[in-house]
């Protein structure tokens, strides 16, 4: 279990959250400035609350009342940050060294970075320095992993490349991971857990397919970033119109390009803006992907209305203005047909499966 | 060069090498640590040390040199807590070290503190994170960072030492093979009718070494900013 509470004034700003959560991912969500860099900066120590009590897996770090305060190097948390951190003057080899040599091999299979050993830092690429990074924290034989938004300083191109190391690390590391994130689309497919943060507080704790379909959370998430996260299996390939038939609990969806191969279990994160709604089953319409939902939660924000949907065991999240809203006579437990654009679904919200 | 140069203008250039190299060897401990103290620490009396660091720069020589003779006499308050030790500074070589030291101490601290806060705080901290203690950190982190301007500071006391001649001459006096360095054996050759000669022949020993001394100085700098870009 991991069980944080952290109490800091920094200047005009006050930081107190508070969240327990179960080992696995977890995404510290929000805005930037809401205080998440802040709350691992305390879990690693580089920043001392005013008060708290900081417990990674039976191990206390912090304990402002008892007077624990694990000094940084004695904490074994590992760091990834940001900007990577590596060090100038020694190699790769010696980098990922730095802080032991734990499951040396392995980190280094699984991350991909055998022929990287030789080379300085300053000779690597944005993709290929978050990789050592990783590496280095890794090889630490850290008891949890703090990830610092280490995507966000690459482009398009190195996070595609990237995030599938991180998947793996996850789902074979067995290792905890606090993983600080403002992209609803990296949360989504990488998070267990997601902590809704905002203004310096923790606004919401909860599995990720609950929070990011939640029509609630969607003031906190972003209007633009807010979208559920369904389970899908591949059900069928069209390889003449390029296509990829995909299982959900409540229906079948197509999207264009090829996901994997059959029978594969992915995640998919279906954004809010792009689910249509319809009273009546629609006929006659280009959008292939129609799914029988049920409302279950409306939310209604300065932007328009945040509808909650039951499809199957999975839940949807859709965005309607109020007027639609109003036309459409939503209201909870209303069965009604909901609508996925077979386009809007972008390669990076598709993901392995956990 | 031992022919070209006449004896006691040779034991001159031998002793002042000496004294020079003891001065900064002795000096380089301390130097690094205040160098480290003034970068990296947040203490009261912080802007006191910076001042006691930079007043041999400011004091003049011959006020810091009378300063060590009244301390470390035999009757003095340093001289008298030394002398059952067998240690003695007064009219001995390693007087004139000891003021070279303190008179080149704060060319010293000045490259090394600024090579020390350039190093990036994050760089230290992300090793404190993968279980680098303090010392650690220092040793495989912040110095190597900082190595070109360590190397610069130590190179410029040397300079500094080298031609050090107020302090020295009013501590330990201008006694032939005991402390008659490059610059009082100068000073003692104008005072000699017919000394200009051997006087010239110091001189140029003494611009070329200091000239050598700064221009190493001044590649290890630059390379200092390139390092840290990197």
């Amino acid at each position: 279990m991991i069980a944080i509470h952290v109490k800091k004034r920094l200047g005009a700003f006050d930081l107190d959250a508070v969240f327990e959560a179960a080992p696995g991912v977890i995404a510290l969500f929000g805005k930037s400035g809401s205080g998440k860099t802040s709350v691992i900066n305390a879990v690693a120590g580089l920043l001392r609350p005013d008060a708290g009590r900081i417990e990674i897996d039976g191990a206390l770090l912090f304990d402002k009342a008892a007077r624990v305060d694990v000094p940084v190097h004695r904490r074994r948390i590992g760091y990834v940050f940001q900007d990577a951190r590596l060090f100038p003057h020694m190699s790769v080899a010696k980098n990922l060294a730095y802080g032991g040599t734990h499951d040396r091999d392995r980190v280094i299979e699984m991350l991909g970075l055998a022929e990287l050993l030789d080379r300085r830092p300053a000779a690597l690429s944005g993709g290929e320095r978050q990789r050592v990074a990783i590496g280095r924290a890794l090889m630490s034989d850290p008891r949890l992993l703090l990830m610092d938004e280490p995507l966000s300083a690459l482009d398009a191109e190195r996070k595609a490349e990237i995030l599938p190391w991180l998947e793996r690390l996850r789902d074979e590391a067995g290792l905890p991971i606090l993983y600080v994130s403002h992209a609803a689309s990296e949360v989504a497919r990488l998070a267990t857990t997601v902590v809704v943060m905002e203004a310096g507080a923790v606004k919401r704790v909860g599995a990720v397919s609950e929070v990011l379909s939640d029509p609630a959370a969607v003031g906190m998430i972003g209007a633009q970033e807010a979208g559920a996260v369904v389970h899908a299996r591949i059900a069928g390939l069209d390889r003449i119109d390029g296509l990829t038939e995909l299982a959900l609990s409540g229906g079948r969806i197509v999207l264009p390009g090829r996901l994997g191969s059959l029978g594969t279990h992915l995640r998919l994160r279906i954004s809010a803006q792009d689910v249509i709604l319809s009273r009546d089953r629609p006929v006659g319409l280009s959008a292939l992907n129609i799914l029988p939902a049920e409302v279950t939660a409306l939310d209604e924000g300065p932007e328009g209305v945040a509808v909650g949907l039951q499809c199957g065991t999975d839940r949807l999240l859709a965005r309607v203005t109020r007027r639609s809203a109003r036309v459409l006579g939503l209201e909870p437990g209303l069965r009604l047909w909901a609508i996925v654009k077979a386009s809007a679904v972008a390669p990076q919200d598709v993901g392995g499966a956990v | 060069m031992t022919e070209w140069l006449g004896p006691e203008e040779w034991q001159a250039v031998q002793l002042s090498l000496k004294v020079s190299a003891t001065a900064v060897a002795a000096s380089l401990p301390l130097g690094l640590l205040c160098a480290l103290a003034l970068a990296k620490g947040r203490f009261p009396g912080r802007q006191f040390l910076n001042g006691l660091v930079h007043l041999p720069l400011i004091l003049p020589p011959v006020v810091t040199g009378y300063l060590l003779l009244i301390g470390f006499s035999r009757q003095g308050p340093l001289g008298a807590l030394l002398e059952p030790l067998g240690i003695s500074f007064t009219f001995r070589w390693t007087g004139a070290a000891l003021a070279a030291a303190i008179m080149a101490f704060p060319l010293m601290v000045r490259p090394m503190r600024l090579a020390f806060e350039a190093v990036s705080p994050e760089l230290e901290a992300a090793a404190a994170t993968l279980g680098a203690s303090r010392l650690r950190v220092f040793v495989t982190v912040t110095l190597p960072l900082a190595l070109p301007g360590v190397v610069a500071g130590a190179i410029l006391a040397f300079a500094k030492a080298m031609g050090e001649f107020g302090a020295t001459i009013t501590f330990v006096s201008n006694i032939p093979g005991e402390t008659r360095t490059i610059p009082t054996a100068i000073y003692a050759f104008l005072q000699m009718p017919g000394g200009e000669s051997a006087a010239l022949r110091l001189v140029a020993v003494s611009v070329t070494l200091a000239m050598g001394a700064l221009l190493i100085s001044e590649w290890l700098s630059r390379r200092i900013a390139r390092r840290v870009a990197a």
